[in-house]
């Protein structure tokens, strides 16, 4: 289950495997890729702004303005989305 | 004569004092003179800053135990937070000091008898101000350590840290999600218009927050005490609390009301009450308000390098860039950089980790008239 970092080498599947992972370290529960984070009361606000930073450093985006939408956030496979989707756009 | 000026200038106060021990604070040299005493004018000046609300913290090279079970002997060890007293560079020491407390270099001074680590601190960390041993005793007069105002905040600036630095470490032993542990917390929030004699905090905290200042537009004291008497205006006090203790007035909204649409001029909360959503409480509690008069959200904007968190409590909010014919009642941002948000907003269910007490708004705005 080694993520490479090199650039460029991020599926779907990995991504949402290193979301996923970020997740379950910081809550201390597993989430499936479409429950949503802010409904179950899991997820403060401040956890939120670690997941930007989280994702901004691990997969080497920058996540600003309109991205910023709480709806990219809500689940793994929304972020799943919203990253890859930057990475094709900032490369 | 509503707008703000902008913060290109601000005051630089300095938040925090870092200080050297050895031939600085105390005269000589702790491992060759186990009674140290301070230097006259030290304790005097220690005291005085902390009654001004200016933090203190030591970098000194010594042996911890020995330094610290001196400075409790002096009756001194209380005035510091976060004492880094090791080996390793002061530089470190005061960057950590800094990233700790969540100030700006530009906010942290550091004070040592030796050249030589003054330039170690100065070359690795250029912002930080370093002053000799020889400054001491003109330090209190110096303008950077002389806040305008001093209020019962200031006073108990320094303590309020101390009490959160116990809840952090409650909560890094705390193994639960976060909500979990805000709710044990017993978390209240105060909004409540500002007063006269608020306004002298709200001053303060708007110098004094540069993390989480939403819009980058300073509001002098002079302006904000012309808007208490604005009917179309509300300023803000949000003040909190927990079961460690008060963490004093921590926020400011300023909103000038129009028939259609509430314009959040500044939203500032202080780096403190970051982590406890302070900022999204208030959004969401606008949110609500502004729903139930029937009105828009418009809210001015600038990026910093530093209220990275407030972008992201305005957008997780719900507010973006927006064509709306509601922001046509307003000046265009006079400012460059400033963006201005939109939010339509909806009703809100009450926040789930603090108790909030909040003044009703909607009865003042309308009708709109002087």
């Amino acid at each position: 289950m080694t993520i490479s970092s090199e650039p460029g080498s991020h599926t779907a599947e990995t991504v949402a495997q290193e979301v996923q992972r970020f997740l379950e370290q910081r809550t201390q529960q597993t989430w499936d890729p479409d429950t949503d984070l802010f409904s179950t009361g899991a997820v403060s606000s401040m956890f939120a702004m670690e997941l930007v930073v989280h994702l901004e450093s691990a997969f080497e985006v920058v996540i600003s303005g309109p991205d910023l939408a709480l709806d990219n956030f809500r689940t793994v496979n929304a972020m799943t989305a919203m990253v890859l989707r930057l990475r094709e756009a900032q490369r | 004569m509503t707008e703000g000026k902008p913060v290109s200038e601000p005051p630089v106060a300095v938040k925090c004092l870092v200080w050297d021990l050895d031939n600085t604070l105390w005269r000589g040299t702790l491992l060759e003179d186990d009674e140290v005493l301070p230097f006259e004018v030290v304790r005097d000046v220690i005291t005085t800053l902390d009654e001004r609300g200016i933090l203190q913290s030591i970098a000194s090279k010594n042996d911890h135990d020995h330094a610290w079970s001196r400075l409790q002997a002096l009756g001194l060890a209380d005035y510091f937070v976060l004492p880094h007293i090791g080996w390793g560079p002061k530089s470190t020491s005061v960057r950590d000091i800094a990233e700790r407390l969540n100030f700006a270099h530009r906010t942290m001074a550091f004070i040592d008898d030796q050249p030589a680590e003054r330039a170690e601190v100065a070359y690795q960390l250029p912002e930080v101000r370093c002053y000799s041993a020889e400054d001491v005793a003109r330090l209190t007069a110096l303008p950077e350590f002389s806040p305008a105002v001093v209020t019962v905040d200031s006073r108990q600036r320094r303590t309020m840290y101390q009490s959160g630095f116990r809840r952090d470490a409650e909560r890094a032993g705390f193994s639960g999600p976060d909500e979990e542990f805000l709710r044990t917390l017993d978390i209240r929030m105060d909004i409540a218009r500002a007063t006269e004699r608020e306004l002298s905090r709200v001053e303060e905290l708007t110098l004094r927050t540069s993390q989480m200042n939403a819009t980058g537009v300073h509001y002098s004291d002079a302006v904000l005490r012309g808007l208490l008497t604005d009917p179309a205006h509300e300023v803000l006090v949000i003040t909190m609390a927990d079961r460690f203790g008060p963490h004093g007035a921590v926020g400011i909204v300023l909103l000038e009301k129009h028939p259609a649409v509430w314009h959040l001029k500044l939203l500032a909360t202080s780096c403190r009450v970051v982590s406890y959503g302070a900022g999204t409480t208030v959004l969401g509690w606008l949110a609500d308000r502004a729903a139930h008069a029937g009105v828009h959200l418009a809210a001015d904007f600038r990026r910093t390098d530093r209220n990275r968190m407030m972008e992201v409590a305005y957008r997780f909010a719900g507010f973006a860039e927006a064509d709306c014919a509601c922001t046509g009642a307003l000046a265009a941002p006079g400012e460059e950089g400033v963006e201005r948000l939109h939010l339509t907003p909806a009703p809100q269910p009450p926040p789930t980790t603090l108790r909030l007490t909040a003044p009703e708004l909607a009865d003042a705005a309308l009708p709109h008239s002087r």
